[in-house]
């Protein structure tokens, strides 16, 4: 098991050792003072935390953050990471996100496309770790996209739903073709399926190809 | 870093000026990332990292706020909201209904059933004693209130439809048209979609039966409730639903991209028809089902939950 970047712990609620972060709740998901527990069964950062993948985070990196839905996963992020960009096209997920992100000043909730790197490349600075959670078919080609926001060190954290891509085909074949496409910008570093957690998804974590 | 290079979301704004602020984060655009905090340091934006990321931080969230509005308070979103009103109004009030009737059953002789007797209980004469028949007329009251909001929300979707997308409602009538969009997620998505998508439009749960190997293709989704559907010979059905779809597509494609009417459409779609109707000798050529509103007649069996996932 990797270590937790700082600004995550392990703590006891209701006598069972979870994932937590410390910040204002905003699902309704259990606290304890100031620790809230980070669900892995809503969050597949939060799986890829508990399935111990090496996800590259220390704490306080700046990050760019691609389906930030209803804030579920990018609240935890931005209550240990850095500056924190919330990329998400959907209106309404949006209004909910906008709760979250008035308790974190650091985190910058942007109505955008993720496919469409170009309309928030004027706000969003390079980052340490890009974390990407898009349901939508070609979810490696935005990974590839947006690795211009990547620094040369930098963390792509990547959940790949295979049933986004084709609900028909196996899962295993969905990923192969995925991490294909992802190996034009990156250099994979670890996958893992992120069951029980979440079906038919895997976790990647990667780092821009030096020559890009 | 060059200067080139540097047109960040703060480049010439005053820093005072939130709102053209706001409007740049969401209108701007750059080739490629830069350290944009260090650089509205330098160019006296913002006195140091900590006060830019204020900034940046009231920007972003204004310019969501605004974005979200706009995009919720659209036509075609609001009529989204409209007609699963609609659908809600219409299906509680029935189901309601049923247990007026379960109810009404036990106390009255002449206890009928549906919507129209929950109506009539509510209307009638005889101020209710009894406490349990209080009750009664009262639930039955409600169910004749939603009756008649499931009435106004249908007229208000008839009217509103033709100014969303006037081409899509004049084939398809207003309240299926509405039903396309609120199914597609709106009017934009629904023009993006392929004719073969639209064809099965709220048979999602068949179409992904089908897809996993263990059923057969579904013919039609919600365009079934479409008299050019549903008033075609079992044996034609497909095909009859092959060209409502294609040709209500580009009804949607008009709608979104031009705007103006072009009944061309629907000429080409009654010429199709009736071709597809003389193979099995059941249709009339002059039968004009583009003027019907269809959904009126069968509607309801869609989900308006369900919604396709591209």
């Amino acid at each position: 098991m990797t270590d937790l970047p700082s600004g995550v712990e392990r703590r006891p609620f209701d006598g069972t050792e979870r994932l937590a972060t410390r910040g204002e709740p905003v699902y309704g998901e259990q606290t304890d003072g100031e620790w809230r527990a980070w669900n892995p069964h809503r969050s597949k950062l939060g799986a890829m935390l508990e399935l111990g993948m090496d996800i590259g985070f220390a704490g306080g990196e700046t990050v760019l953050y691609l389906g930030a839905a209803a804030g579920t996963t990018v609240s935890h992020v931005a209550d240990f990471a850095g500056p924190t960009y919330a990329v998400e096209f959907a209106p309404r997920p949006m209004r909910d996100l906008l709760d979250a992100v008035e308790t974190r000043p650091r985190l910058f909730p942007l109505l955008k496309d993720a496919r469409k790197p170009e309309t928030y490349a004027h706000v969003v600075e390079p980052v340490d770790v890009l974390v990407q959670d898009v349901a939508t078919r070609g979810q490696a080609a935005v990974a590839v996209a947006n690795a211009q926001f990547l620094g040369a060190d930098g963390r792509l954290l990547l959940a790949v739903k295979a049933r986004s891509e084709d609900v028909t085909a196996e899962p295993s074949a969905v990923f192969d073709d995925a991490l294909a496409r992802l190996e034009d910008a990156y250099e994979i570093l670890e996958t893992e399926r992120l069951d029980p957690y979440h079906d038919d998804h895997l976790g990647v974590v990667a780092t821009p190809k030096a020559d890009r | 870093m060059t200067d080139e290079t540097a047109e960040g979301w703060f480049a010439g704004l005053d820093p005072a000026d939130a709102d053209a602020a706001a409007a740049r984060i969401r209108d701007g655009e750059a080739a490629a990332a830069a350290d944009w905090p260090a650089l509205a340091v330098e160019r006296g934006f913002a006195t140091d990292t900590d006060d830019y990321y204020d900034r940046l931080h009231e920007a972003t969230v204004a310019a969501a706020r605004t974005g979200v509005r706009e995009r919720e308070l659209a036509d075609d979103q609001q009529l989204i909201h409209a007609v699963r009103a609609m659908d809600d109004c219409d299906r509680t009030a029935n189901e309601l209904a049923e247990r007026v009737a379960e109810w009404a059953g036990t106390r009255h002789d002449d206890a009928g059933t549906g919507v129209e007797y929950a109506r009539e209980l509510a209307d009638s004469e005889s101020a209710a004693t009894d406490p349990a028949e209080v009750r009664l007329q009262s639930l039955a009251a409600r169910v004749a209130d939603l009756a008649a909001e499931a009435d106004d929300l249908r007229e208000f979707v008839t009217e509103t439809t033709p100014t969303v997308a006037p081409n899509l409602a004049a084939m398809a009538g207003p309240v299926l048209a509405a039903r396309l969009i609120a199914l597609a997620g709106g009017l934009d998505s629904l023009a993006k979609k392929p004719s073969g998508t639209v064809q099965v439009l709220g048979a999602e749960d068949a179409l992904f039966a089908h897809l996993r190997g263990s059923a057969p293709s579904p013919k039609h989704g919600v365009i079934y409730t479409h008299e050019y559907v549903r008033g075609t010979h079992p044996d034609e059905r497909g095909s009859a639903a092959r060209a409502l779809a294609g040709k209500l597509t580009l009804a949607a494609r008009v709608d979104h991209y031009g705007g103006e009417r072009k009944p061309g459409l629907d000429a080409e779609l009654d010429e199709r028809i009736a071709v597809i109707r003389a193979r099995t000798g059941d249709g009339s050529d002059d039968e004009s089902g583009s003027e019907d509103d269809p959904a009126d007649a069968g509607g309801g069996e869609d989900d308006p939950g369900v919604t396709g996932r591209d």
